[in-house]
């Protein structure tokens, strides 16, 4: 037990053993700077790690084999890719706006690594452990939208402008649905802290953990955040700012070189950030589904989980064809927004019918978990119907393709 | 001493972006300049303390009234503004309206008495669990008032963005159809 115990604590106790040995002075500067550069090598590494799961895991989708030319089955692909971007020219139009070019990536990338601070990435592992967690991550994810902007609209280019237009339209309408799915948790949480939130879902009951996701509203609000969360990075299938058969790249079209990858690094960051905080909310953060495995070290916990969202999503994005912009609008407007305020009622009625109104553990426990579904099942049944009138579900027939 | 260096920085990032939203002559600049104003402004609420309002200002200003303004300048067709002298009509009363709004400002400070206990009395410590339940309890009222009036603001703007059409049908049936793709 010593040894799991231990094994769990090693990067904290390897921190406080690296800071005891800075003068006392600058004791809490190095522990700022271990912190960022954690943040920073770690999930730079998992974006490397991830060009070449998603290649491959794309390319076994589609029959067909992937990376594999540069190293074993292909694994060495990440550091020919930053090789390449790093001596590629970096053009830059003429026209185009100089300074905000320049800026607009380094915005970006530096507001994308700035949610990082609030994740728990296992116990006691967690940058700032701020009262305001979740608000902060949203806060800070604000900030996006304007890189977004700034890289769009400096590069003079239509296709760009089109492409910023959207991601911008795209990600203010998919905020609401992603910040209201959360708000589920943190009514029955009662802390915006994300390492209180964990801790709450850190309790075992017959050896079950009591992770949000195993009650009815934390399902339903588990499902409508992971599609938000899709549309908001700018994913498979929600990934119209940068169709490339409508408008080649979109924002970023105009870039080349590093700051291209740097567009590229800044998208991954963001997926992990936003799954991160999903499995923080839902998924019960470093803490193990069942107690008989909580031997396993909180950073493991963590990091398999991200790397099974991770997973999800190259399936979804290796699945699903891409939206139509007016399907966009009206799925964020019509169908996420009122869902999302369903779950918030239906965590509103868990919250209330404690043991206490629906009687003792098991039976109450079932009659509670009922009618909670009951609360987001029927209003979605109506909800669906009254969004597909008018619509003929029937099987289409193309003309050219088959 | 380090609560003095950072508000220094942030003082004069959030001064700086004020003065380049001023000067700087392209508009959506002036609008970016305003924003890193309104992101240094949010540290200072963040640095004296007051988490909650500088998260808020952050997701608000930078989030929401920043990409308006943007918007709002793009869909003008207006991005380049004409030199101006200093000493125009408009320039003066702009800088009368600055004087005014700022003596009313520095009458409020002076006249709170914080200014005069504030170097002696450390900043109330208010946790997220406290605003949640003043803004519950206490203020629901105000709350709600606000949530309906920006409710009919939004119906409002739908009503008027939503052009008028002949028919009665809803908007999906109108969205343009490819009818190559039917059979």
């Amino acid at each position: 037990m010593i040894s799991a115990r231990s094994a769990d604590q090693v990067f904290v106790a390897l921190d406080h053993w690296i800071v005891g040995h800075v003068p006392a002075p600058f004791q809490t500067l190095a522990s700022i700077v271990i912190a960022v550069a954690m943040i920073i090598v770690v999930f730079a590494a998992l974006f490397a790690l991830t060009t070449v799961f998603e290649r491959k895991g794309l390319g076994r989708m589609q029959n067909r084999y992937g990376p594999n030319r540069v190293g074993p089955w292909g694994t060495f692909q990440p550091l020919a890719d930053a090789v390449k971007s790093l001596t590629k020219e970096d053009v830059v139009p003429h026209r185009a706006d100089h300074v905000v070019h320049y800026l607009a990536p380094l915005v970006l990338v530096g507001v994308v690594f700035l949610s990082y601070a609030v994740l728990p990435v296992g116990r006691n592992m967690i940058a700032v452990d701020l009262d305001t967690g979740v608000l902060y991550f949203f806060a800070v994810g604000a900030a996006t939208e304007l890189a977004v902007f700034m890289a769009g609209w400096s590069s003079h280019n239509k296709y760009s402008l089109l492409g910023a237009m959207r991601a911008i339209a795209q990600m203010i309408s998919y905020e609401i649905p992603l910040i209201l799915s959360s708000v589920a948790v943190i009514m029955i949480a009662g802390t915006l802290s994300t390492v209180k939130i964990v801790e709450e879902q850190a309790r075992y009951t017959a050896g079950i953990a009591h992770w949000n996701v195993i009650t009815p509203w934390g399902l339903a609000g588990f499902i409508l955040f992971m599609i938000a969360a899709t549309a908001e990075t700018n994913r498979s299938p929600f990934d119209l700012p940068e169709g490339e058969s409508e408008i080649i790249a979109g924002y970023f079209i105009e870039y080349s070189g590093f700051k291209f990858a740097l567009f590229f690094l800044a998208e991954y960051i963001e997926m992990f950030a936003v799954s991160g905080l999903a499995i923080t909310l839902f998924l019960g953060g470093w803490s193990s589904p069942v107690s008989f495995l909580a031997w396993i070290p909180s950073w493991l916990w963590f990091f398999g989980k991200l790397l099974a969202m991770i997973f999800g999503f190259i399936w979804v994005r290796g699945t699903m064809p891409r939206l139509r912009m007016d399907q966009l609008m009206n799925f964020a407007w019509k169908f996420m927004l009122p869902m999302t305020l369903i779950v918030i009622l239906s965590a509103g009625i868990w919250r209330f019918l404690s043991p206490a109104v629906v009687g003792p553990r098991p039976l109450g426990g079932v009659i509670r978990w009922l009618v909670c579904a009951l609360v987001i099942f029927a209003p979605y049944i109506l909800l669906a119907r009254k969004l597909e009138r008018g619509h003929s579900m029937e099987k289409r027939t193309y003309r050219f393709a088959e | 001493m380090g609560m003095t260096v950072s508000f220094l920085i942030l003082a004069i990032l959030t001064l700086a972006g004020g003065v380049a939203a001023m000067t700087l002559r392209r508009l959506v600049h002036c609008a970016l300049a305003l924003a890193v104003s309104f992101a240094g402004l949010a540290a200072l609420y963040v640095n004296l303390g007051a988490e909650f309002a500088g998260l808020a200002q952050l997701l608000v200003y930078v989030g929401a009234i920043a990409i308006l303004i943007v918007f709002a300048i793009l869909l003008t067709h207006s991005s380049e503004t004409e030199l101006q002298k200093v000493f125009s009509p408009a320039g003066i009363a702009g800088a009368l309206l600055a004087l005014a709004v700022f003596a009313v400002l520095a009458w409020a400070v002076v006249s709170s008495g914080a200014a005069h206990s504030a170097a002696s009395v450390a900043a109330p410590q208010t946790s997220m669990r406290e605003i949640g339940f003043a803004l519950m309890q206490r203020y629901v009222l105000p709350l709600e008032v606000i949530a309906l009036m920006l409710t009919a603001a939004m119906i409002g703007a739908v009503i008027l963005a939503v052009r008028p059409t002949s028919g009665s049908e809803p908007a999906e049936t109108q969205a343009p159809r490819n009818p190559e793709l039917r059979a």
